[in-house]
């Protein structure tokens, strides 16, 4: 495998770029493995990854459906930050953005991890308050947070309707400077790329079809490209979670919903850090190509279809305005829309399920991308040691029948109220 | 000038001034921008995203990739139009855009030189050197990339959302739409034809022919007023952008050119959701260009777009004119230009070593290798001609390499696509809602057998709708022009330098861009696309997609629709948000509601507080008062003498029926049902997973009559639940609930002075006791008066209908002035609710915590049967080691509201203050927060710590009632 | 977006309803806690026809069955709830 690297992409420019092979191979898959992976997203990959590098298995597998980051990984607007209220998942976030700091690095491949800053914008008093609340649970477990006045967001942030008649005026902010956007599709490629060098046979176009189940222990999975044996499988198919989980017998506090989010046409740069907002369900970055990414609030049914209600774009581009006015003429270039694995509490799920040797990474609602690394190396270390880190220990099945749940937004029991 | 002497669709009484790049020009009513430059011999037009090649226009459509503009000025300024789509209007200003300084001189085209080193996705493999490097690398990647400027000032006009419904809805009025669509405005039918154009007539427009014996144009027009006259609507420069679900269709419907100001309605755009039973899809179809390189060149376009240059505009592109035919189509070009009076050679690309019978020069087994040229345009194109290398010199190029069904909306609605290899097409298959394709978009050609197929289609659907089966005979036609061999359609084909020849023109994709994306493993259409950008562009890849689809199918030795094709997703073409959004942008994003007594307040120049939907006062302070001088002002008074404030929009359920106590029990966790008649109390809700859900008040207004309070923000919340446990739990109880939140305005008064105040309006002329009601009247006006406290002082609210409120309250602020009290505010209330330790939903009601968190675990009903009982249980919601409600007071510095509980500097949270105030009359800084087994650590020293705000400051835990614990004060 | 035709006021558009849950997820007041949990924290989640709760939130209020495919939005019937459900 060539490295990446400025020296060789110049060496190679002067070749016809003849000298770059495949990212990944394509190979069949074996009979067996040490452990399988179902589900090529971004946590999946990572996942196979970290048992390669991190856990030293060595026949590891990954078993995708359709293509690799053709999931969620590659539907979501790209934010990265770990700045949430509650501290089991501040922590679980904070693991992730660590390990996107090194990311790029880490996997010779460039995905883009840009730490132009998340924030938070508050509209009220009782806003700022809020935020100044998650601001010092943040501090005081070590994460960045910072308030920013009026003043400081304005500059920040030249276009934001900061009028005292605006709909939501703007009191402060809280920012994560670490926070940013990372370019979602090179995450599954990078952490593809870089697991295939560590020999993890990434499967396409395969489709587990079911289990073999044995005593209560897993024997072995099966596809649409044949049994493999094995008695280790991580599940990462967020969306699909349900249906994965009906093949081996069980079923999960998960209901697929689904999330839109668009861009606009590309100009140069208007936006330079992550929006959000305190009060209203909107998110605003801008790409590097030069695109306002958008999104807001989930359909709020269940869904497989992958196709959205059209007042759920027209209500995030009215909040959108209200904020940024200056948007009102930029256009919708693309729109689109994932399956999003709606837990009950808001929280993911990362841990034993009660087949043995049957481990889930899901629930992620609609803020896995974050988690990326971080859910890939919890899962990894899950499979490989057979229980949860203790990281991802709050986060378990468990905890739904003991009453332990992680509840981010104290919205209760439902997974259309997350 | 290339303005032909006579001919095309433009007013030649009407000129058009208008500026481009600084220079003003003359255009005609009806000129595109685009034509207009064309008229005037501008060529270059724009310059591409990444190697800032010089780029004219390639069509004369809404698939244009190259010719992008920015227009308008101020809060109509709009990057990235279609300088194709975009009709000349007087004061027109347009400028080119990705280019610095100039279009003709452009710096950027320095990546041009260095392209070999920046392949498809060449930013994966470099910029390292960790994030903070990344970001000075990102510094300038992002200045380089975005075309046009940003918009930065707010809109200035108007957008709109407008609903309609239908029985048939054409989109496209073209031949076949308007055929359709007559038929069924005939017949009876509400029709709504669409179309993009602000013309009906499609590819009439372009190629003249005799309908009926009519000439073309003349035909549609009658169509178009037919339809009209017979009620349909005819929606011109309106888009179908996309087709949703259960047949739900939008449109963006242009009132005005991009950064034109708009007509004395100061509409823009207006977002139509039309619900149709049928749609007919008369989209037609997007011609492709041809893979060769230097295709990108100026002076290079499309075959169809060069005759709609000449038929619809009267301009003639080019003099020496070569036209490159992958389909017959192109001996219309080639005919059209000859007519026009260019020289002409048309070069037959596919098998063949004749075409006899052409009146233009013909030469067949042509290659084309490359065209060579620059920012002017194409000057010449390097062809082999029976395998000898030729030369051919011209200043138009014009490709026809065939047509794609335009199929986007089909595939919204859940349709499926059948690969034409003859053609090189999709076409449009299985459809799932009630969509129908027809004419070019279902790939029918001929003008005729169009004509033929929509009114097939349109009497078909009547049929299906129940109406009178019409007229069948489509209309006779007669075509012009050459119609050319009948060959086969062009199987994709390239013999150039791959580096050159461009597939996605706007973000320079290159053949070699796809070869280099499929060796490195990139060989799902949609890496391909996510790799190389392909179809990512704003003109959606509607020249390229097919294009990189067919290489990618090459590549992979596969049919092409083994390799699939990308999703297609809205919008159609892309739509402006200010049009996504309409009205509701704004202050009506989010409308506000008002209080009953808005106005009374306003008249005092309150400080005002967003409080769910409404706006609340937030305190009245004086001239030259601080919020915290006159919170803290109005709050003593409540304690002192008497306060009043508007708590209106409390939730508040009128529940009546011999089951209404029964059913409360079902919602709320406490006693509730032994109530006496005339009696009320405090209660909560659980949710389901057995956590707080709200809190409120309950009355026993009669036997049968209750009255539920909750809080304001929770109040849809609370509507829907009661509306679940009733219809749904309970249905067998004879309970009805009337949400009455808005219907009776509520005003609290509170403190000393407040039983005596109040007394005088109550029919018994006492006030209630506390936790007891009784009933009043004012001017006639009935009253309600609950003695509830909030405040922890002797405290009544007065319930009344919410259009006589501001009776009362003027009665009311006029004693509770005198009497040397004040009105308060939220922030006074906040206080004061702290002060004597209630808690509130949102702060400790956080949906995290449980009644045993708070301390009210002894108020839960015992036996359960409540809603939220059975989750209550779980073990951890009972388990020692839960945060507690405590009250804390200040040992240095005042309390920061939401910091952090440490036992050490450095030590992780165990808790945080939900809510900070002070005692109102002694003052000191005291709180409420949330403590992990805070009853158990009474006396306990902690830190207070809020590092956003750089204060940590030491704090003692206390119980959580600061004020009259005995609780004597509100009992009186 | 759907059109579910409400039994009392005809068809309307999705955006006038609001989705609850699963008939079958419907937890009696008086079940057993374990009954309660499980039924509250485990859903089938089928991708496929599906009976489900909605309310005519922004209409007349009314609770409806939908019987709804979750992949291709088919709602094949549409009743009020009956008593019991």
């Amino acid at each position: 495998m060539k490295r990446y690297s400025a020296f060789n992409l110049f060496r190679e420019g002067l070749n016809g770029h003849k000298g770059w092979g495949p990212a990944w191979r394509s190979p069949e898959p074996a009979r067996s493995y040490d452990a399988v992976i179902i589900g090529g997203g971004g946590h999946g990959l990572a996942a196979a990854y970290y048992l390669a590098k991190i856990q030293g298995l060595k026949r590891i597998a990954v078993l995708e459906r359709g293509w690799i980051g053709g999931g969620n990984t590659g539907r979501n607007t790209t934010i990265v930050r770990s700045n949430y209220r509650q501290p089991q998942i501040q922590r679980l976030l904070e693991f992730s953005l660590k390990l996107w700091e090194g990311l790029s690095e880490e996997l010779n491949y460039n995905v883009m991890f840009s730490q132009r800053g998340a924030l938070f914008l508050g509209h009220s008093d009782s806003d700022m308050t809020r935020l100044a609340e998650r601001g010092d649970a943040l501090r005081c477990n070590g994460i960045d947070a910072e308030l920013m006045t009026p003043g400081q967001v304005a500059r920040l942030i030249p276009l934001l309707d900061m009028s005292d008649r605006a709909r939501f005026p703007v009191h402060g902010g809280l920012i994560q400077r670490r926070g940013g956007t990372a370019r979602h599709d090179a995450v599954a490629w990078g952490y593809a790329r870089a697991a295939d060098v560590r020999g993890v046979d990434i499967i396409q176009n395969c489709e587990v079809t079911g289990f073999d189940i044995r005593g209560g222990r897993i024997a072995g999975i099966r596809t649409s490209r044949g049994d493999i044996a094995t008695d280790r499988i991580g599940m990462s198919v967020a969306g699909a979670s349900g249906q994965v989980a009906a093949l081996a017998g069980f079923t999960l506090p998960i209901e697929s919903h689904l999330l839109q989010a668009f861009v606009s046409e590309p100009v140069k740069p208007m936006i330079d850090t992550v929006i959000m907002s305190q009060s209203i369900h909107c998110y605003i970055s801008q790409s590097d190509k030069g695109e306002v990414v958008l999104g807001g609030d989930p359909d709020l049914y269940p869904t497989y279809s992958q196709k959205g209600v059209p007042y759920r774009l027209e209500e995030v581009a009215g909040q959108a305005i209200s904020l940024i006015p200056a948007l009102s003429r930029l256009r919708m270039l693309r729109s689109w829309a994932g399956t999003t694995d709606m837990s009950f509490d808001g929280s993911p799920i990362i841990g034993t399920t009660p087949v043995e040797g049957l481990f889930i990474n899901g629930g992620w609602c609609y803020g896995g991308f974050k988690a990326t690394p971080g859910a890939g190396w919890l899962l990894a270390h899950t499979v490989a040691t057979g229980a949860p880190h203790d990281i991802n220990a709050p986060f378990g099945l468990d905890r739904f029948a003991a009453g332990a749940t992680v509840d981010e937004q104290g919205t209760g029991p439902m997974p259309q109220a997350h | 000038m290339s303005r032909l002497a006579a001919g095309g669709m433009v007013r030649r009484d009407r000129p058009v001034s208008f500026q481009f790049d600084g220079r003003t020009y003359q255009g005609l009513e009806g000129d595109t921008l685009a034509s207009a430059l064309l008229a005037n011999g501008v060529r270059l037009m724009g310059r591409s995203f990444k190697y800032h090649r010089p780029r004219g226009a390639l069509s004369a459509g809404v698939e244009e990739p190259n010719a992008l503009v920015q227009v308008g000025q101020g809060g109509r300024f709009e990057p990235n139009t279609r300088a194709t789509d975009l009709y000349l209007y007087d004061g027109l200003v347009a400028e080119s855009q990705n280019r610095w300084p100039g279009l003709a001189l452009d710096l950027g085209a320095v990546n041009g030189l260095i392209s070999r080193f920046i392949p498809a996705g060449f930013y994966y493999k470099t910029f390292f050197g960790g994030p903070k490097a990344w970001l000075v690398f990102e510094h300038f990647i992002r200045m380089a990339a975005g075309l046009g400027k940003p918009p930065t000032r707010p809109e200035a006009d108007a957008f709109e959302h407008r609903s309609a419904f239908c029985d048939l809805l054409v989109v496209g009025a073209g031949p076949a739409g308007l055929q359709a669509a007559l038929q069924a405005a005939r017949a009876g039918a509400r029709v709504i034809l669409v179309e993009q154009d602000r013309q009906v007539g499609g590819t009439i427009c372009r190629d003249p022919a005799l309908i009926e014996g009519q000439e073309g144009l003349a035909w549609a027009k009658a169509a178009g007023a037919e339809i009209l006259a017979a009620g349909g609507r005819v929606l011109l420069r309106t888009t179908a952008i996309g087709y949703w679900d259960h047949d739900l269709v939008t449109l963006v419907e242009r009132r005005v050119e991009a950064g034109q100001a708009p007509g004395l309605d100061g509409l823009s755009q207006r977002l139509w959701h039309v619900r149709a039973k049928r749609t007919i899809l008369a989209t037609g179809a997007l011609e492709r260009p041809l893979l060769f390189s230097g295709n990108d060149l100026p002076q290079v376009m499309l075959s169809t777009a060069v005759r709609t240059w000449i038929q619809r505009f009267g301009v003639l592109p080019g003099r020496r004119a070569l036209v490159l035919a992958g389909d017959d189509d192109a001996y219309r070009t080639a005919d059209l230009l000859q007519q026009a009076g260019a020289g002409v050679t048309l070069l037959e690309l596919r098998q063949t070593t004749t075409v006899p019978g052409q009146p233009f020069p013909v030469l067949t087994d042509v290659k084309v290798i490359k065209a060579t040229g620059g920012a002017g345009g194409v000057r010449a194109v390097e062809i082999t001609v029976k395998g000898q290398r030729q030369t051919l010199d011209c200043d138009l190029v014009a490709m026809a390499g065939g047509f794609s069904p335009v199929v986007h909306l089909h595939m919204q609605a859940g349709g499926a696509l059948d690969w034409h290899e003859a053609d090189g097409s999709f076409r449009p298959v299985s459809p799932r809602q009630n969509q129908i394709c027809c004419g070019a978009a279902n790939g029918t050609a001929g003008l005729a057998e169009t004509l033929a197929e929509a009114q097939a289609e349109a009497a078909a659907v009547l049929l299906t709708l129940g109406f009178n089966r019409p007229d069948l005979a489509p209309p006779s036609v007669q075509s012009a022009g050459s119609s050319g061999p009948g060959l086969p359609g062009l199987p994709l084909a390239s013999h150039g330098r791959a580096k050159t020849t461009f597939v996605d023109f706007q973000n320079d994709v290159t053949l070699s861009d796809i070869d280099l994306a499929w060796r490195e493993g990139y060989r799902s259409v949609e890496h391909l696309k996510r790799y190389t950008t392909l179809g990512m562009a704003t003109d959606q890849g509607k020249t390229s997609n097919i294009l990189g689809l067919t290489q990618l199918a090459a590549l992979e030795q596969r049919p092409v629709p083994a390799v699939g094709t990308t999703t297609f997703r809205p919008p159609y073409t892309p739509v402006t948000i200010g049009a996504l959004a309409g009205a509701a942008a704004g202050g009506h994003s989010a409308p506000r509601r008002r209080m009953p007594l808005h106005d009374q307040h306003q008249a005092l120049n309150p400080l005002w507080q967003p409080l769910g939907y409404w706006d609340r006062p937030r305190a009245y302070p004086r001239p030259g008062e601080t919020l915290h001088q006159a919170a803290l002002r109005e709050a003593r008074a409540t304690r002192t003498t008497v306060g009043l404030t508007d708590v209106s929009t409390l939730a508040k359920f009128d529940i009546q029926g011999p089951d209404a106590g029964v059913f409360l029990e079902r919602v709320c966790a406490t006693r509730v049902r032994q109530l006496a008649v005339g009696r009320g109390r405090y209660t909560f809700m659980l949710r389901e997973d057995g956590l707080l859900m709200d809190d409120g008040t309950v009355w026993r207004l009669a036997e049968d009559r209750w009255l539920l309070t909750s809080s304001s923000g929770g109040a849809d919340r609370m509507a829907a639940h009661l509306s679940y446990v009733r219809k749904v739990l309970a249905p067998e109880l004879k309970v009805s609930i009337a949400n009455v939140q808005e219907h009776w305005a509520a005003v609290a008064c509170a403190g000393p002075l407040a039983a005596s105040l109040i007394a005088p309006l109550l029919i018994d002329g006492a006030a209630p006791a506390h936790m007891g009601l009784g009933r009043g009247v004012l001017d006639g006006t009935p009253l309600l008066v609950l003695a509830a406290s909030y405040s922890g002082e002797r405290a009544f609210e007065i319930y009344l209908a919410a259009d006589q409120s501001a009776g009362l309250w003027r009665h009311l602020a006029d004693k509770v002035l005198a009497a040397d009290g004040a009105l308060y505010g939220l922030e006074a209330l906040e206080i004061l609710r702290i002060e004597k330790g209630h808690v509130v939903v949102g702060g400790e009601i956080d949906g995290r915590t449980t009644p045993g968190d708070l301390g009210m675990a002894k108020m839960l009903r015992p036996g359960g049967g409540y809603f939220g009982a059975q989750a209550l249980q779980r073990p951890a919601l009972q388990a020692p080691g839960r945060v507690q409600l405590v009250g804390l007071e200040a040992m240095g510095s005042v309390i920061p509201e939401g910091s952090m509980l440490l036992t050490a500097p450095g030590a992780a949270p165990e808790g945080h203050v939900t809510a900070a105030g002070l005692r109102v009359l002694q003052g000191g800084s005291i709180a409420l927060g949330l403590l992990r087994n805070g009853e158990a650590r009474l006396g306990e020293t902690l830190l207070a710590c809020s590092p956003t705000r750089g204060v940590t400051t030491p704090v003692k835990v206390v119980s959580t009632v600061f004020h009259d614990p005995a609780g004597e004060r509100y009992r009186g | 977006m759907l059109l579910i035709t409400c039994p009392h006021c005809g068809e309307r558009a999705q955006a006038e309803f609001t989705y609850e849950r699963p008939v079958q997820t419907v937890i009696a007041l008086d079940a057993p806690v374990e009954v309660a949990v499980e039924t509250l924290y485990n859903r089938a989640n089928p991708r496929g026809w599906s009976w489900e709760l909605w309310r005519h939130t922004h209409g007349c209020g009314a609770w409806l069955k939908l019987h709804r495919h979750t992949a291709t939005h088919e709602v094949a019937a549409v009743a009020l709830l009956e008593a019991g459900a």
